[in-house]
């Protein structure tokens, strides 16, 4: 392949910090005009965060950045639109009471001498670029009631009303059709052709391969390779996607199996998940493994009874159950912590105690009201139990570190006695030390005999931790193995789509 | 690979398309101005019957002088309630106003009308920025915000009225300041004709200015405005600010109008002007809306509390049939909204 001589964009160095996490680490990136590049690497390698970066809504703590050779430096989203990159995010940035014209052009509306706002110019540009983009719709259409696939075309006819000369494609095909996702790479080709740098990120490696010229693989937060697409195979890739290593971590411990806890036969809900079938018998963890938008945590809300799945039966302890609420879920004996600590799990202007003892307000009550003294004594059991660094259960919640607010969120589910325990990314946003506390009640959990299901996004976690691993792909079980069979790349090549 | 192999059939299809989409959504969106005359046809028409003195030139003259103070303060609320918020301290501002100028026209009686004009809306411009102020910089909600000024705005009249006059009549003030209400052009009340003028520059500045179609961005989205680097608290103080000067000016022609300034003035009007707003399909969440739509819901609710009064319905039954028009009105665009949604999408899937 020609390579022109000089890229359009060249990112050296470039390292981001969030809190306690190393996002990006000093990474290298390159794209030259006329090409599609694809960023590929597992959750959480620090694509997201680089895509951020260029938009300007991230700066980075170190590295350079320079644009056809000189210097620059991104201070906000108009910036980096002035210097010529666009970002489409998978979920488009639109105005839904506006038509398409607006949509690309608000802020800088083309205007006649008087200054006044030029209607019919910007009609005829937009329907011209609409055009030119092969895509059906018209400018005075508005963008309420526009597909997703509809509204990236907008928002790429609007990068190209910028005149951008690096566009930004973020997890474009997630959430389009097969015959939209056609549609979208021949714009995408249509672009390579007028010069434009394209940066695909995607999980879809099949995408990948169609689409890419070059490739880059990052692992977190570091660079891993950049290679043209000819000269790797799928092999190759996800061996550079895997291997991240987790410090300090520990490892399931010993647990008695009982007898089956919960069994699922081909739970389904449409366009979310289809036909899940597992056994999980007490003291066993089953791993939940797959990408970010795999449908894990739809999984998960349907056996907690927030979602109802069309099709499939749930099994607990040897009955036939239908879950419709979550309060029957809790009845069940089956405890959801969710992934968001602070939208789901806590109420943070509350005390460990009043968090602690939500769930199970009835117990502490007496005549209707809450006894403080009830809800103090229990809240205090469990506190010790999971060893809640605190001054006390009256303590607020959001005076708490993650790790220790992640320990009030266990104990408040642990409070309602479950026997199936569901987590979701329970160690997402903590620091190493927490996470291996985390782990290790995980542990304890597994060996008092709960059945657990850990949903987790770090390869390395499930491994260490799950007796057996359900991999999910888009909706459907792509992988299902014992703890010996689970490998990074075997578990990574389900996670992918990939037949092996 | 470049799209060339493209048919003339796929084309044309394409064009018919085009042409079909680019004229349902401008139907629709005056749609709801068009419902809104039915409606007030409608009105017109079953009370004409019931009570043929209601179908007179006269009476409608008096419907739009009852309406013209409210469609002024509407206007102001409108661009505030597109950019995502409201301004709940019009009546207070309104009230202020008018007790103001009128106090400062019985104190020095010789001055020029201008004078008087000027310092109303100076003096309301002066309480929207305040309030602009509070809501875009203190990032109060505009809802608890301007019903704190609700209150501050009404009790300051109240102060300034105890440490002067409890009340300005119509005798203590120079006639050429009545005059604002009471003259006419070509035979049209000026009342009139001062809000249909600040209607029309409104919603030519909504329609044909960057900043008017920005006002649309910021309600409609207000992420994906500060996105493209649209200054949304500028605009939003500019919103209030804007709704003040016009609430100044509404209570000028206030106290020309009514004459008889007390303490009380305007009290509650605010409630009326929103409810003309949303009436008049402004969505009370932002984003669409339109000025026509505004002044249109005004001479609405305008017409149905004059038909009422001429039916002889007690006061009881006014108020409830405000409410219910204003739920019909919600619901209705709610409706709309669904229906336009469903009719492009099912157009779009038959192409």
């Amino acid at each position: 392949m020609a390579k022109p001589a000089d890229p359009i964009i060249e990112l050296r160095g470039i390292a981001k910090q969030f809190g306690g996490v190393q996002a990006l680490r000093g990474v290298d990136i390159r794209l030259f005009p006329g090409e599609v590049q694809a960023l590929v690497g597992e959750n959480g390698a620090g694509k997201s965060t680089l895509v951020k970066i260029l938009a300007g809504i991230h700066k980075p703590d170190a590295g350079v950045m320079k644009m056809g050779g000189e210097l620059v430096e991104l201070r906000s989203p108009t910036q980096a639109q002035a210097l010529g990159i666009a970002v489409v995010y998978q979920e488009p940035m639109l105005f839904p009471d506006l038509n398409i014209a607006e949509n690309i052009f608000m802020g800088r509306h083309p205007r006649d001498r008087f200054g006044r706002v030029n209607w019919k110019r910007m009609y005829r540009e937009v329907d011209q670029l609409l055009e030119s983009l092969d895509v059906a719709l018209s400018s005075r259409t508005p963008v309420q009631g526009l597909s997703v696939a509809e509204q990236q075309m907008v928002e790429i006819a609007k990068a190209l009303s910028l005149q951008a000369r690096v566009l930004v494609l973020d997890e474009p095909t997630a959430a389009l059709s097969s015959h939209e996702v056609e549609e979208l790479f021949a714009i995408v080709k249509q672009l390579r052709e007028r010069g434009v740098a394209i940066l695909f990120v995607s999980h879809r490696l099949e995408e990948v391969f169609r689409i890419a010229d070059r490739v880059t693989v990052f692992r977190d937060g570091t660079h891993i390779i950049t290679a043209p697409i000819s000269e790797i195979n799928t092999e190759e890739m996800i061996k550079h996607m895997v291997g991240r290593e987790l410090s300090r971590l520990f490892p399931k411990g010993e647990a008695e199996i009982g007898e089956v806890a919960l069994e699922v036969r081909h739970l389904t809900r449409a366009g979310v998940f289809a036909d899940v079938n597992f056994q999980l018998r007490r003291g066993e963890i089953l791993g939940f493994a797959g990408l970010v938008g795999a449908g894990r945590t739809e999984v998960a809300r349907v056996l907690f009874g927030i979602d109802r799945a069309e099709g499939g039966e749930i099994w607990l302890k040897g009955k036939k159950v239908r879950i419709r609420s979550p309060q029957e879920a809790m009845d069940y004996g089956i405890a959801y912590v969710p992934e968001d600590r602070h939208l789901q799990g806590l109420v943070m202007n509350f005390s460990i105690a009043t968090n602690i003892t939500l769930p199970i307000l009835q117990k502490v009550s007496r005549l209707g009201l809450v006894d403080p003294r009830k809800e103090q004594k229990i809240a205090a059991e469990h506190s010790r139990q999971l060893s809640i660094r605190s001054t006390g259960v009256e303590q607020l919640v959001n005076a708490l570190s993650g790790g220790n607010q992640q320990k009030v969120v266990l104990s408040k589910w642990l409070a309602t006695n479950p026997s199936v325990l569901i987590l979701d990314e329970p160690t997402r946003g903590i620091d190493v030390g927490a996470k291996a506390e985390v782990h290790r009640i995980i542990s304890d959990l597994a060996a008092r005999g709960l059945a657990i299901i850990l949903i987790s996004s770090e390869l390395p976690e499930v491994l260490a931790m799950a007796d057996q691993v359900l991999v999910l792909h888009e909706g459907r079980v792509t992988g299902a193995f014992a703890r010996s069979e689970a490998t990074q790349e075997r578990v990574m090549f389900a996670a992918t789509g990939q037949d092996r | 690979m470049k799209m060339t192999t493209t048919s003339h059939e796929v084309e044309s299809a394409k064009q018919r398309n085009h042409m079909g989409l680019a004229r349902l959504p401008g139907l629709v969106s005056r749609v709801r101005e068009l419902g809104l005359l039915a409606v007030l046809f409608f009105i017109i028409l079953v009370v004409s019957v019931q009570a043929p003195r209601f179908l007179s030139i006269d009476n409608f003259v008096q419907i739009l002088l009852s309406v013209a103070i409210i469609a002024i303060v509407a206007v102001g609320e409108t661009l505030v309630v597109l950019t995502r918020n409201v301004d709940l301290s019009v009546g207070s501002m309104v009230g202020i106003t008018a007790f103001v100028t009128a106090y400062f026209f019985q104190q020095i009686p010789n001055t020029n009308i201008l004078v008087g004009i000027l310092l109303g809306c100076v003096l309301g411009l002066a309480l929207g920025s305040i309030n602009g102020l509070i809501v875009s910089l203190g990032r109060v909600p505009a809802i608890v915000a301007t019903l704190g000024t609700l209150y501050v705005y009404r009790g300051l009249l109240f102060v300034i009225g105890s440490n002067t006059t409890t009340q300005v009549n119509a005798s203590d003030v120079p006639p050429g300041y009545l005059a604002l209400a009471t003259t006419q052009i070509l035979g049209i009340p000026a009342l009139i004709l001062i809000a249909a003028v600040i209607a029309i520059i409104a919603a030519y500045f909504l329609h044909a200015s960057k900043s008017g179609r920005q006002l649309y961005a910021v309600g409609s989205n207000p992420a994906a405005a500060d996105m493209i680097g649209i200054r949304r608290n500028r605009l939003v103080f500019a919103a209030f600010a804007a709704s003040g000067l016009l609430a100044g000016l509404a209570g000028v022609l206030w106290g020309a109008r009514f004459a008889t300034v007390g303490a009380t003035a305007a009290t509650g009007l605010e409630l009326q002007v929103i409810a003309a707003v949303v009436v008049g399909g402004v969505n009370i969440f932002g984003g669409s809306g339109t000025i026509l739509g505004a002044v249109l819901g005004a001479i609405v609710l305008g017409t149905l509390q004059n038909a009422l009064n001429i039916l002889n319905i007690s006061q009881f039954w006014l108020q409830a049939s405000y409410g219910a028009a204003i739920i019909g009105a919600v619901v209705l665009d709610a409706i709309i909204t669904r229906w336009v949604q469903r009719t492009i999408l099912a157009r779009r899937k038959k192409v």
